[in-house]
């Protein structure tokens, strides 16, 4: 066997590690082993790599990756669990840049105006997709660390812009098809980037886990395409592996939320005409909010208890807590179980890992469709830093921006309990009615604090 | 070379239905896992990324090349290593597990102070 067979095999056995690791993450049990075996076959097609015939420059190579592991590696370790979705956006978004500058390299190190038209092509698909994800997940990025606002971004004019922008990219694509043109090129890259940029600044709130989950799978066809310039099969099946996975979880995710994904992505989901609705509202109503004493009798006195976690538990690092009163409760003889919307948190199943990191046991998280029947015959909803989801409107005014939207009935429970920081609406922008109910009860303060002292009220009732 | 190109569109095509199948049996309770381990696998690039600096003939492809070995690593390194800690949390037994890397640390620092 010559050693470019011996390297393709390696590439072959890398591949099927790669399906095993996505079909490993089809139970929380094989999860992990899974993933290992998805890193070990990263790690054999990249040491064989290093084995091919002809392979310069073997030094920068080493350097290059000693410089990525050292950022890499405390970046990921480091990072507190709530930040976890922009973490996973900017890997993404390099792995994408990568893509792009694989391609734009093989396409100036080759001589273009040999090569057959869909080599071209290739390049080209490359660049763009690779680029358009890298800038898109930056941008995603900014907006979940709230470096800007999460709501959408808008300005007049803007689906022209974006028209404009399309246009100019084709036409280049079409021009540097004909003429080969690195400058080109160039102007295309940039272009592209701020394609990503223009394409993800209107996308708002709520709707960023899909927008990443997107993302993932464009890095994932860009990462394919540089496969079919690079004649090399393992960047085609691993990068369509993701491309195809990643389109389906996205369709999956925006159905979850009853929208289609045009909706979601041009929409501008929760713009000026919510926000100034939600004003009038918050002016116009009172609300009632209650001492942790108070909340505490209630909770232990009722007979089913329904706690609903939202992104506010997932910053206050409330998970532990959250168990400790579920736990307290129970003891009680109180039942208690978990609500979990499909979007809660900033990714899907945000809180299913964290409420996992408590050691929360599965069966008391449940799925929005199993606990909703439930919801009705509930003494107490116990919503911990949600909103959105919880938001009757998404039910019942036609005019509001998240309609359509499956919300977890909490309003049908005989009492609402909110946790929360201040009044300020949830990610989406907008104001919940439900906050203005007579049998809802607030109680403000950090998740951490106020289930505290919930777990001392109900111990003390 | 059109022979060629057929066998990697069929590759394309094929890998593509795995992908799908693979995925429709994946539980909501494991989606973020699986978000960060495809974006893990994507990371597979830096194979590619080692392939361009690997040929390169001048400098201009030198630099692009190194760009993208360090951008590809950041993805498969930092991808594997974010996929693994999300996981490391569906551990069950309550005495041995290590304590997780997002409940110590002061509250609300940079990570997400929003609402």
């Amino acid at each position: 066997m010559s050693r470019g067979t011996v390297i393709d095999l390696c590439y072959l056995i890398a591949a099927i590690t790669f399906i095993l690791a996505l079909k490993g993450l089809s139970s929380p049990k094989h999860a992990r082993r899974g993933t290992l075996v998805g890193a070990a076959g990263m790690a054999l097609a990249i040491g064989a790599t290093f084995f091919r015939p002809g392979l310069s420059h073997i030094w920068l190579i080493v350097i290059a990756m000693v410089i990525g592991v050292v950022i890499a590696v405390p970046v990921a370790r480091l990072v507190k669990m709530t930040a976890m979705p922009q973490l996973v956006a900017i890997f993404n978004g390099v792995g994408g840049g990568a893509a792009a500058l694989v391609s734009i390299t093989e396409f100036i190190g080759t001589d273009t105006k040999q090569v057959a038209t869909y080599k071209v092509l290739e390049v080209l698909l490359g660049v763009l997709i690779g680029s358009v994800s890298f800038a898109g997940s930056a941008i995603a990025f900014i907006k979940l660390q709230e470096l800007i606002t999460g709501r959408p971004i808008t300005y007049p004019g803007q689906q022209v812009i974006n028209g404009i922008v399309g246009v100019i990219i084709v036409a280049l694509v079409f021009a540097i098809l004909v003429t080969s043109s690195t400058a080109l090129l160039w102007v295309l890259l940039g272009f592209s980037l701020v394609l990503g940029v223009i394409f993800v600044l209107p996308i708002g709130g709520a709707d960023v886990p899909v927008l990443i989950s997107l993302l993932n799978s464009f890095t994932g066809v860009a990462v394919a395409a540089s496969g079919f310039t690079l004649n090399n099969n393992l960047l085609i099946v691993a990068g369509t592996l993701v491309g195809a996975s990643g389109m389906l979880l996205t369709r999956m995710m925006s159905s979850a939320m009853g929208r289609s994904l045009p909706n979601i992505l041009f929409s501008a989901f929760g713009s000026v005409v919510t926000a100034s609705g939600a004003t009038e509202d918050a002016t116009g109503r009172s609300v009632r909010s209650g001492t942790a004493d108070d909340i505490g009798v209630l909770l232990a006195y009722s007979r089913k208890v329904v706690i609903i976690p939202g992104y506010g538990l997932a910053v206050a690092q409330a998970q532990h807590v959250a168990k400790e009163l579920a736990d307290t409760l129970t003891a009680k003889g109180v039942e208690v179980f978990y609500a979990i919307h499909p979007v809660a948190g900033r990714m899907p199943g945000h809180m299913n890992v964290l409420l996992a990191e408590a050691n929360v046991p599965y069966e008391q998280l449940k799925e929005m469709d199993e606990a909703n029947p439930e919801l009705a015959t509930a003494d107490v909803a116990l919503v911990v830093g949600a909103n959105d989801t919880v938001n009757p409107a998404a039910r019942n005014s036609p005019g509001s921006p998240i309609y359509g939207m499956p919300i977890i009935n909490a309003d049908q429970a005989t009492n609402v309990v909110f946790l929360k920081r201040s009044m300020r609406p949830g990610f989406a922008g907008i104001d919940n009615e439900l906050l203005y109910d007579p049998k809802t009860t607030l109680l403000f303060g950090d998740a951490k604090d106020t289930l505290t002292k919930l777990v001392a009220a109900v111990n003390a009732a | 070379m059109t022979g060629g190109i057929l066998e990697y569109v069929t590759v394309f095509v094929l890998a593509g239905f795995v992908g799908v199948e693979v995925i429709s049996q994946v539980p909501s309770l494991l989606h973020t896992p699986l978000m960060s381990g495809s974006n893990a696998i994507h990371g597979v690039i830096i194979v590619g990324a080692m392939i361009v600096l690997g040929g390169a003939h001048t400098g201009a492809e030198e630099v692009l090349g190194f760009l993208a070995v360090i951008l590809a690593t950041l993805n498969v390194v930092g991808g594997f290593v974010v996929t693994d800690r999300m996981l490391e949390m569906f551990k069950s037994k309550p005495g041995d597990r290590p304590k997780g890397p997002g409940s110590p640390g002061g509250p609300g620092s940079s990570g997400g102070a929003g609402s």
